[in-house]
């Protein structure tokens, strides 16, 4: 288990307890936070749940596969601390983690 | 406002998330739903539940808690049986009526059976519930013989599955190639030659006419072929919209339910989405039924405006995906009325993908391990760009400088 928290476009903040085992994707669907839409269901074949881990993490999470790179460079506004939440599976070590939701997926 | 959902999918999992979202939602909404689990995705039914990767509790679209938490009653194992428009209330199968304002039918569709000789012994299965999977995974042991009807992307996936659960699969394909209804013929003989790499047996231009056994399937016999031995089989040979709930209603059908691109039926009161409908398509400029997760999710997002009488247009490029093995198959677009297709890299490298053009318009491509066409193909046909065929092949072009 891991809080997480999520930071929507608009500043507005949701903490989320999300359960060991599950995806940044699964905590944020759950629990409806907007703005990460999720769409094959963490298949890795849609690319809209897209988010920005916060800078103070993203070295620390496993780094992305090929194809999850693949998808993410034609992402909107993909920046350097970009992911796809449906492959960043909660471990024990996240609690406290920060992701920024991006303000579209499209 | 009482809204009623009629279908509890893919679909209505949906609509109900985009009506819980919306912060100006009053009233109450009720899920009515045949099958007895809470919507769930189906895609991994012939994928990682089947070959025992994924568990069910991560089928659902959302948990238990959420309905529970907003509220939304739920009548599961109950079929609708009939639609009073004037009275405006649903029927089910227990003599219950439900009351509604706006009514959703999401009721997606179902297989179509076989209706050949022994087509009702035991071992023949097909995959759409739960209870189909569970049913078929435990059946699956090493060394047994499973036969699969049908070489379309559901048959394949299960294909798959059986072969890396030790079995002896054998694919039996009436066209003259697999997957002939979705992929260009490049694609059919890439994924042919990948099942039998692994040993799976795949025979196209074939016609089964019966199955026999003496209260299991033994056999499966075949149009000008001996029979072929079988403990168990996997029938996929399509599906059928279930429209009657809406036609005996008197709305318009025609292979689905007919909405308009704001999956509005011709009943201000009813919307319609997912694998039951047909809409209009702005891209292709056709009428169209999807079976897909894309259409039933988006579908249902312009239904759940509508009923909030925030209507906006639906309009979006297809997209699907098929995992056969470690090969990932994402195709966008639609190809139907291509009148040229284009290859971008080498199957014998497992990674390549074919472009179809029409009057030198992009709409669609086939993307075998290729996640970057893939997605390139999605902003392309939205643009309904003209990319140049000297291009697409060159693999020293970068993909994103494509046009
Ligand atoms: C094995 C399999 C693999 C798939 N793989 C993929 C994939 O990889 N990618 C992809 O995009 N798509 C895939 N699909 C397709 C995708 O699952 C469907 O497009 C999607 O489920 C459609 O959602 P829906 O809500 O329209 O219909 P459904 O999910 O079928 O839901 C309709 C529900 O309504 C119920 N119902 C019908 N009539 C009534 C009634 N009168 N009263 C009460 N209940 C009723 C049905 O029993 C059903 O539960 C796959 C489908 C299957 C079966
Ligand atoms: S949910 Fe589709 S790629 Fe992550």
């Amino acid at each position: 288990m891991a809080i997480v928290t999520y930071i929507l476009h608009d500043g507005r903040s949701k903490d989320i307890e999300v359960k060991t085992g599950e995806s940044v994707k699964d905590g944020a669907v759950n629990n409806l936070v907007p703005g990460i839409l999720a769409e094959c269901g963490g298949a890795l074949a849609c690319a809209t749940c897209h988010v920005y881990v916060d800078e103070q993490w993203f070295d620390k999470l496993e780094p992305a596969g090929e194809v999850e790179m693949d998808m993410l460079d034609f992402a909107e506004d993909v920046r350097k601390n970009s992911r796809l939440s449906c492959q960043i599976d909660i471990t024990e070590e996240m609690n406290g983690l920060v992701i920024h939701v991006p303000e579209e997926q499209y | 406002m009482k809204v009623v959902i009629i279908g509890a999918g893919h679909a209505a999992g949906q609509l109900i998330t985009s009506l819980k979202m919306d912060e100006t939602i009053t009233g109450s909404i009720t899920l009515i739903g045949d099958e007895p689990w809470l919507p769930y995705q189906r895609p991994p039914l012939s994928k990682q539940y089947l070959s025992g990767e994924m568990d069910v509790d991560q089928l659902y679209l959302k948990p238990k808690e959420f309905y529970k938490a907003s509220k939304v009653n739920i009548r599961l194992g109950h079929h609708a049986q009939s639609i009073d428009r004037t009275a405006k209330t649903v029927t089910l199968d227990n003599g219950d009526k439900v009351a509604y304002d706006k009514l959703a039918l999401t009721t997606g569709t179902r297989v179509r059976r076989l209706s050949i000789p022994g087509a009702d012994l035991e071992g023949i299965h097909y995959i759409r519930t739960i209870d189909d999977t569970d049913n078929l995974r435990k059946q699956f042991a090493p060394g047994k013989a499973m036969t699969v009807v049908g070489g379309g992307y559901i048959g394949l996936e299960a294909a798959a599955a059986a072969t890396k659960a030790g079995m002896k699969v054998t694919v039996l394909e009436m066209a003259d190639r697999v997957m002939n209804r979705v992929v260009a013929p490049e694609v059919s003989t890439f994924f042919e030659a990948l099942h039998r790499s692994q040993g799976v047996d795949i025979r196209t231009d074939i016609q089964v006419t019966g199955f026999t056994g003496e209260q299991t399937i033994s056999a499966i016999s075949c149009k000008d072929s001996p029979d072929i031995k079988s403990d168990l089989c996997v029938v996929g040979v399509g599906v059928i919209p279930n429209t009657e709930l809406a036609e005996t209603a008197g709305l318009k059908c025609d292979n689905g339910i007919v909405v308009d691109d704001h999956a509005q039926t011709e009943d201000p009161d009813i919307v319609a989405a997912g694998d039951c409908t047909a809409h209009p398509n702005g891209i292709y400029g056709s009428q169209i039924r999807l079976e897909s997760v894309q259409n039933a999710v988006d579908q249902a997002k312009a239904a759940a405006l509508s009923i909030l009488d925030k209507p906006e247009t639906y309009c979006a490029v297809p997209w699907f995906w098929s995992n056969q093995y470690d090969v990932k198959l994402q195709i966008v677009g639609l190809s139907e009325g291509y009148d040229q297709t284009v290859v971008r890299g080498k199957p014998e490298n497992s990674a390549f993908s074919v472009f179809y053009l029409k009057g030198g318009t992009l709409i669609a491509v086939d993307a075998i391990n290729s996640a970057r066409e893939y997605m390139m193909g999605r902003k392309l046909i939205t643009d309904h760009a003209k990319p140049d065929p000297t291009r697409i092949v060159d693999t020293t072009i970068p993909i994103k400088e494509l046009v």
